[in-house]
């Protein structure tokens, strides 16, 4: 991955039109996000307070040249993304043309960016909006990026909760199966052949689905007693 | 145990933090370290700033321009320690490296000639080389355009420089996208081993004991905290030593091979550490000595002279504008005070002075000291000026 800086004075004078113009219009936000679900979760909550103007652009090559196009007044990123450098450089080459750029809509509001850096959002805000203005979009930012935290967590759990799950399965057919073994070689009943697959694994110190693959194994080495 | 977050880059330099958890330095010193891995120098430095962490690994030059108020937030910062010096290195692809000196043991023993043959090649290429640099700030950032300034190239007018993490340099080679980067190990070995790039010229050829990362606190955050600071620098200059040792390096390298620090291959790790460097794809390795130091020759000490150098490349490249009351805020980032401070009672020897004339030492130096016999090494720049931090105007008059 890697980016284009190549800043043109007509897109900083571009830039520079919309922040002015920006003062009573609807707001121009852009995600840069590489996960496309966060991004869309945090789309859909902005429309649904209203803001329309919003792009989803992931940090591949080329984005900062694409960033820069759309002179967005509100720039949303999550905070573990390794382009935040390559983001500020733009920063700081367009400072010279255009209106600066600075990070979250003001800086003595500590509470807040404790809250925007706990959650994972870095936010670039044009400077001289009114902060009234970004305030509703980084809350419900770091709600939303808090909330797709929370999912992943969620989903991570469940994942492990079904492949735990899926291993039981498998390991319960492996005993069936030595089980099906002994009762057809030994002609034992199956509780008898369960009790012997048990006693066998405490006096090896294993577990029983061990004896059971090591028993499988033997019979199919042994050409098929089973 | 007093709880500790550090926030670090998983770059090699980042060892001393890592040994420092790992071998129980940190323990030791009744300090019960966290390493916070990050991935790009804005996001450290916004944790160190708002309090996520309460120290980082950070890029010398990004510590002095947080405090001048150069990148985003503007908030005092406080270098008590160096955690490294040297490192890096400049790798450029095969088809620019040709216009070079075909042997690239001669290239890096002779930075000069090599500056000029790269100024010839820029317009030899078939673009407006594009190089990338992992930050603005950063100190190699700075000593390429130093290098390449001393042959009449203007960096902003004759390169393109491209900003980018470190860890996307080696695929931004890959799409063509950049034509070589310099950064820290052990970038430059991967893409030396992917056969992208050839290691054309290294940091410590260019000033020969320079300044890299540094240990950075909030100033406010470090002067109510003392003890808890002077502990961690023992530990820290414990693990320094611990990882200069040769005999540990294998050790080390397997340890930053982990997921959780750099995370790549220990064979990957281990030439910049031992000093040891392929420069082109299937030949041998060269031997350079001073390639990156943890502890030798006071390596910990924060000389404020270089902070000032730091200062005087802003200055240079248009990043500041000259003013006494800058200088003495930039110098006042590096604290060998605090240093002195916390190492005192370890037996380390500690430089007589703070600041000292850069570039003088051409062999090995005993100097002044408050305890112990301490030798500097040279510390030449490649073209043989000399840095007088008393003097940061007619240094700059000069160029």
């Amino acid at each position: 991955m890697a980016t284009h800086c190549g800043l043109t004075g007509r897109n900083a004078v571009v830039s520079l039109m919309r922040a002015y113009a920006s003062g009573g219009n609807p707001l121009r936000i852009v995600i840069v996000d590489d996960s496309g679900l966060r991004a869309t979760i945090l789309q859909d909550g902005l429309r649904e307070a209203g803001y329309d103007d919003i792009h989803i652009v992931p940090p591949e090559s080329g984005f900062v040249a694409r960033l820069e196009r759309m002179a967005p007044d509100v720039v949303l990123m999550d905070l573990g993304s390794p382009s935040r450098d390559t983001l500020e450089e733009m920063l700081v080459v367009s400072r010279a043309l255009a209106r600066p750029i600075a990070m979250f809509v003001d800086q003595s509001d500590e509470t807040m960016i404790g809250a925007a850096i706990d959650a994972g959002v870095s936010a670039y805000v044009v400077d001289g909006l009114r902060k009234e203005r970004v305030k509703p979009v980084l809350d419900l930012a770091i709600r939303r990026f808090n909330a797709f935290a929370r999912m992943r967590t969620e989903l991570d759990e469940a994942k492990t909760e079904r492949d735990q799950a899926k291993i039981a399965l498998q390991e319960r057919k492996i005993v069936d199966r030595a089980k099906a073994i002994l009762m057809n070689s030994r002609k034992l009943a199956e509780a008898d052949a369960y009790a012997l697959l048990r006693s066998t694994a405490m006096n090896q110190g294993k577990r029983i689905v061990e004896v059971a693959e090591a028993l499988i194994t033997a019979s199919n080495l042994l050409g098929g007693l089973a | 145990m007093t709880p500790f977050s550090v926030a670090f880059l998983p770059l090699t330099d980042s060892a001393v933090l890592i040994a420092a958890k790992e071998k129980g330095f940190a323990a030791d010193a009744g300090i019960d370290l966290s390493l916070v891995r990050t991935t790009s120098w804005a996001t450290l430095r916004d944790r160190l700033i708002y309090g996520q962490v309460q120290a980082a690994h950070m890029l010398a030059p990004l510590a002095i321009a947080v405090t001048l108020g150069l990148s985003q937030h503007t908030a005092a910062l406080s270098a008590p320690l160096r955690l490294n010096i040297n490192g890096n290195a400049l790798a450029m692809a095969p088809d620019f490296a040709a216009a070079l000196d075909p042997d690239p043991v001669r290239r890096i023993e002779d930075p000069l000639g090599t500056a000029h043959d790269f100024a010839a090649a820029i317009g030899l290429h078939r673009r407006k080389p594009v190089i990338g640099i992992v930050h603005r700030f950063s100190c190699h950032a700075l000593l390429l355009r130093y290098w390449l300034g001393a042959a009449g190239v203007e960096p902003d007018r004759d390169l393109s420089l491209r900003v980018l993490p470190p860890s996307l340099m080696v695929e931004a080679l890959r799409t063509g996208e950049i034509d070589g980067f310099i950064a820290g190990e052990p970038w430059s070995s991967v893409a030396v081993a992917d056969g992208l790039a050839e290691i054309v010229m290294t940091g410590a050829r260019i000033w020969q004991r320079g300044v890299e990362k540094v240990l950075a606190f909030r100033a406010d955050w470090m002067e109510r905290h003392p003890e808890a600071v002077d502990s961690l620098l023992v530990a820290l200059a414990r693990a320094a030593a611990w990882c200069d040792d040769p005999a540990h390096h294998e050790e080390l390298a397997d340890m930053l091979e982990r997921p959780e620090y750099v995370g790549r291959p220990a064979a990957e790790l281990l030439p910049a550490l031992r000093g040891s460097l392929i420069l082109r794809h299937g030949e041998p390795a060269v031997s350079i000595p001073d390639f990156l130091l943890f502890h030798r020759e006071a390596a910990g000490f924060p000389w404020r002279s270089q902070a000032l150098w730091i200062y005087s490349q802003f200055v240079r490249w248009g990043f500041v504008k000259a003013d006494p009351e800058t200088e003495r805020q930039a110098a006042g980032v590096f604290r060998s005070d605090v240093y002195r401070r916390a190492l005192s009672g370890t037996g380390l020897p500690m430089p007589g002075a703070s600041m000292k004339v850069e570039g003088a030492i051409a062999e090995p130096l005993g100097v002044g000291a408050h305890r112990g016999a301490l030798t500097l090494g040279a510390d030449r720049f490649f073209d043989g000026r000399i840095f007088d931090p008393t003097d940061i105007a007619g240094y700059l008059a000069r160029e």
